[in-house]
């Protein structure tokens, strides 16, 4: 159904558009300009991306951030997918209680989660690092798995699960045979959009990170308060590619069966 | 076969199925037949499983359901929307009972082809079952249950989801396959006409009270209550000296003869509907109107407006209480 | 019953040591005070508060709402046509709206931000640009003032107003509006009567997202408006990570919490009342 609409709509969005996304395509077009400094196209160049690979504190912060972005996307998925199905058999107050702890990383604003985490662990006496980044991340990453995996939970209904049951299927067996099945986009796509939220975060990473614990955004920000530079540009590039890549992915596996309703990823 | 024995069902402090009691014999078709939110599925998910009685008991062939879980009863629901594993072949959807029952392999490929071939299905076992119509998928969700060789098979609605003319096929089809199973079946569905044409006997209920247990025939001939006598069939309800009694429309007489008539009317409306048409009239001195039909063979002139008797012999009235 | 609850006692145990014990934590620090090397003195004490109210950080709290407050509403008005053109539109041109705006969700803040300074520093892409066309001689100072800081938040925040009001819109029912229109509301009027109240949650989500957002925001001020543009999250930053004030930093985080909670409460209030006016005059 297509409404009649003022031209001037039409025009608002294609500027808007072009806000959005011209500045993001300067950073892609100057990663292959062949000038360190100049604002000017000097000529296509794959330099910066080389030189990217011969600096080490490029490679330390890609390493610290593959390993926190794996390991907790690992506990964070485990985690949030056993609470999404735990929480359907769970009596009602039990139910709020859940959903409304796990509805709060994603509500409180960064900055208050990340300077917590930072006093939680100073007065605990544990160094800041890989580790109390990896359990931050952890956090805020649960909570995401959780939303999306009830979502997948809910859209199933209960009907498959007692028609299992009524077949014959023991509670272990109706969830091994169905319901796993019918989560497991669900739960590939929770693990993707953890992932690429702990590649991303900076806010949180920034108060509960160390000294040798610099991730990539980390490093980014540094690199960034010191003016601007071609290999930050490819970077960049590549992390845009990363992360946009990563969530069409999540978002096609959200929506893969059919006969389930389609669901909009949102990121709230 | 089943007993249900002084089973109630309370939700919330919510009266949802009053203390019932009724036997269910061995190879009958029995259709629980009321108004949404009657109790009638509530029922039959407590014969599932599905549903714990707040009181009550629950048996088959003599042995204590109630507390079993429904992997652990011996019969089978078919579902109203299906219910169907979408990430199984028919094939799979219809082994699945099977293996979990741990049956030999060549126990289940017989049952398979067995289950298929009754509700022509063979050449559809590899699909799955977003590749298929709604009422090939109804015959699936049959045929997964049947395969189980369950001794009772409990319907829940399960022709709600298709339209009209298919309805009527699997109607026919439905009752064919109970006859030449041979078990029983408990039916559930809001549609009287459905359940009069497949049912051994009917338990009308609503409000999670039953109003009358019968064959269809009774129901539709001595219809035990103004509910029972309304919610089956077009009636009349006529209330004289505190009772109440129901005539069915082609039971009344229209007669020009309005000094002998019982009582008399006003033409409103006539209505022609094939082998029968209906004259609708406006009673005298009663806020009501009545429904008569007529075959086709009366082919008297009625004319809107004309003043008319109605009649009825003494046999016909059906007393439904005060 | 008891299995589940079993099942759920990680996750639970996980938030509450690590997110609500905390936060916790950050509450009662700002009843503390510290000592000459940023020690915490634990007895109980308003002190932390005191600062607040007595300094220049009251300014500075109040710029930080103004900025916020604009960005929120900048980012409103950018955002409602463009939801709505796309909610409006054919089937593959939404999909493409909405796979276009939901792109920026996830490409990280950081480079967003890092992409402005690539054009306005002085020589920049803007600057080279408009000097190249012979518009101004001399390039402009753009980068390291609040309109950059301002326009850096908007740019940022944008896509959390766009995507709550495109499914508010979205998931609106249609045939009220063919209702409308059949009983002969001008599109205005339907806009006005129908479409803007029936998304006002959406719009509520929106502003909420935008507002705490930007407030806690700390490193669009950081980069685009250099060291003078100071707002509440980078004083908060500079607490726990540089000056060690711990509980001067969570008086200012509870501050913040706080008031944004009020400024949620009365912009939701304001939105209800709004429309009940509209509905109780159309009754």
């Amino acid at each position: 159904m297509r409404s009649k609409k003022s031209p001037w709509l039409g025009l608002h969005s294609l500027l808007m558009m072009i806000f959005i996304y011209v500045p993001i395509l300067f950073i892609i077009l100057f990663s292959f300009n062949d000038s360190r400094l100049s604002a000017e196209w000097r000529g296509f160049t794959f330099d910066w991306y080389v030189s990217l690979f011969d600096n080490d504190h490029v490679m330390d912060a890609l390493q610290n951030s593959l390993i926190v972005a794996v390991v907790s996307t690992i506990v964070a998925t485990l985690l949030g997918t056993l609470a999404a199905i735990a929480v359907r058999r769970s009596s009602r107050r039990l139910k709020l209680g859940t959903n409304g702890l796990m509805y709060l990383p994603i509500v409180i604003p960064d900055i208050i989660m990340g300077l917590s985490l930072l006093v939680l662990f100073r007065i605990l006496e544990i160094d800041t690092g890989k580790t109390t980044i990896i359990i931050a991340h952890i956090t805020f990453s649960m909570s995401y798995v959780y939303v999306v995996v009830s979502s997948r939970l809910a859209g199933m209904g209960k009907q498959l699960e007692e028609a299992a049951q009524d077949l014959g299927a023991s509670p272990w067996q109706t969830f091994r045979h169905v319901t796993l099945p019918q989560i497991t986009p669900g739960i590939i796509s929770g693990a993707l959009i953890a992932f690429t939220m702990s590649l991303d975060d900076f806010m949180v990473s920034f108060f509960v990170s160390g000294p040798s614990s610099t991730t990539l955004p980390i490093y980014i920000y540094g690199q960034v308060k010191r003016g601007i530079s071609p290999e930050i540009n490819a970077l960049c590039t590549i992390l845009i590619l990363v992360s946009v890549t990563l969530i069409f992915l999540a978002q096609y596996m959200l929506n893969r069966g059919k006969g389930q309703k389609k669901q909009k990823m949102l990121p709230f | 076969m089943i007993e249900l024995i002084d089973v109630q069902k309370h939700f919330a402090g919510q009266v949802v199925v009053h203390p019932l009691n009724l036997t269910i014999k061995e190879g009958e078709f029995l259709t629980l037949l009321g108004p949404s939110g009657c109790g009638k599925t509530t029922i039959l998910r407590m014969i599932a499983g599905f549903e714990q009685p707040t009181e009550g008991r629950i048996v088959l062939d003599g042995a204590d359901l109630t507390a079993l879980p429904p992997n652990r009863r011996d019969l089978n629901l078919v579902f109203q929307h299906y219910a169907l594993f979408p990430h199984m072949t028919v094939e799979d959807n219809i082994a699945f009972g099977l293996k979990m029952k741990k049956l030999p392999q060549t126990e289940i490929t017989k049952r398979i082809e067995e289950a298929v071939a009754m509700t022509q299905l063979t050449p559809l076992v590899k699909r799955f079952p977003h590749q298929l119509s709604g009422g090939q998928q109804q015959r699936v969700a049959i045929a997964r249950a049947i395969a189980n060789k369950p001794k009772v098979l409990l319907l829940d609605e399960p022709l709600g989801a298709l339209d009209l003319q298919l309805r009527k096929n699997l109607q026919s089809e439905l009752k064919q396959l109970q006859r030449s199973l041979g078990i029983t079946f408990v039916y559930v569905t809001h549609d009287q006409e459905e359940a009069m044409m497949l049912s051994d006997r009917i338990v009308i209920m609503n409000n999670g009270q039953v109003e009358q247990i019968g064959t269809p025939r009774e129901i539709y001939a001595t219809p035990a209550t103004l509910f029972a006598a309304t919610f089956v069939g077009e009636n009349n309800i006529f209330s004289q000296d505190g009772r109440l009694f129901a005539v069915r429309p082609e039971k009344l007489r229209a007669t020009r003869d309005t000094a002998a008539a019982k009582r008399t009317g006003v033409v409103q409306d006539v209505l022609y509907l094939g082998s029968i048409h209906k004259v609708i009239v406006q009673l005298d001195n009663e806020p009501m109107t009545v429904s008569i039909a007529l075959d086709f063979t009366d082919e008297r002139p009625w004319e809107i407006g004309e003043r008319l008797g109605v009649d009825w012999g003494p046999g016909d009235e059906v007393n439904i209480g005060a | 019953m008891k299995k589940s609850g079993f099942a759920l006692l990680p996750v639970l145990l996980w938030l509450s040591i690590f997110l609500v014990i905390p936060m916790l934590i950050v509450v009662g620090i700002s009843f503390m005070q510290r000592d000459a090397d940023g020690n915490l003195i634990y007895t109980f004490s308003l002190d932390a508060y005191k600062v607040f109210f007595d300094s220049l950080y009251l300014g500075i709290y109040w710029d930080t709402i103004v900025l916020s407050v604009a960005t929120t509403v900048i980012c409103l008005l950018l955002s409602y046509p463009l939801a709505y053109y796309i909610a409006r539109s054919g089937p593959r041109r939404q999909a493409w709206g909405l796979a276009l705006i939901t792109i920026p969700f996830w490409i990280n803040f950081l480079i967003r931000t890092y992409a402005w300074v690539l054009l306005l520093r002085t020589q920049g892409v803007v600057n080279s640009l408009l000097m190249n066309l012979g518009w101004i001689s001399e390039p402009m100072q753009m980068l390291y003032t609040k309109g950059a800081v301002l326009l850096g938040m908007v740019y940022t925040f944008i896509p959390f107003m766009v995507l709550p009001i495109y499914v508010a819109i979205e998931q609106m029912d249609r045939r009220l509006l063919e209702a409308a229109s059949d009983l002969g509301a001008s599109p205005w009027r339907s806009f006005w009567h129908i479409t803007l109240p029936q998304t006002k949650s959406g719009i509520t989500t929106g502003a909420v997202l935008v507002y705490v957002s930007t407030t806690g925001m700390f490193v669009v001020t950081d980069i685009l408006g250099g060291a003078k543009s100071s707002m509440i999250s980078n004083i908060i930053q500079t607490q726990f990570l540089g000056a060690r004030n711990w509980p001067f930093g969570a008086a200012l985080s509870v501050i913040f919490v706080i008031t944004s909670l009020i400024l949620i409460a009365l912009f939701n209030r304001a939105m209800t009342s709004r429309y009940e006016s509209v509905k109780g005059g159309r009754a």
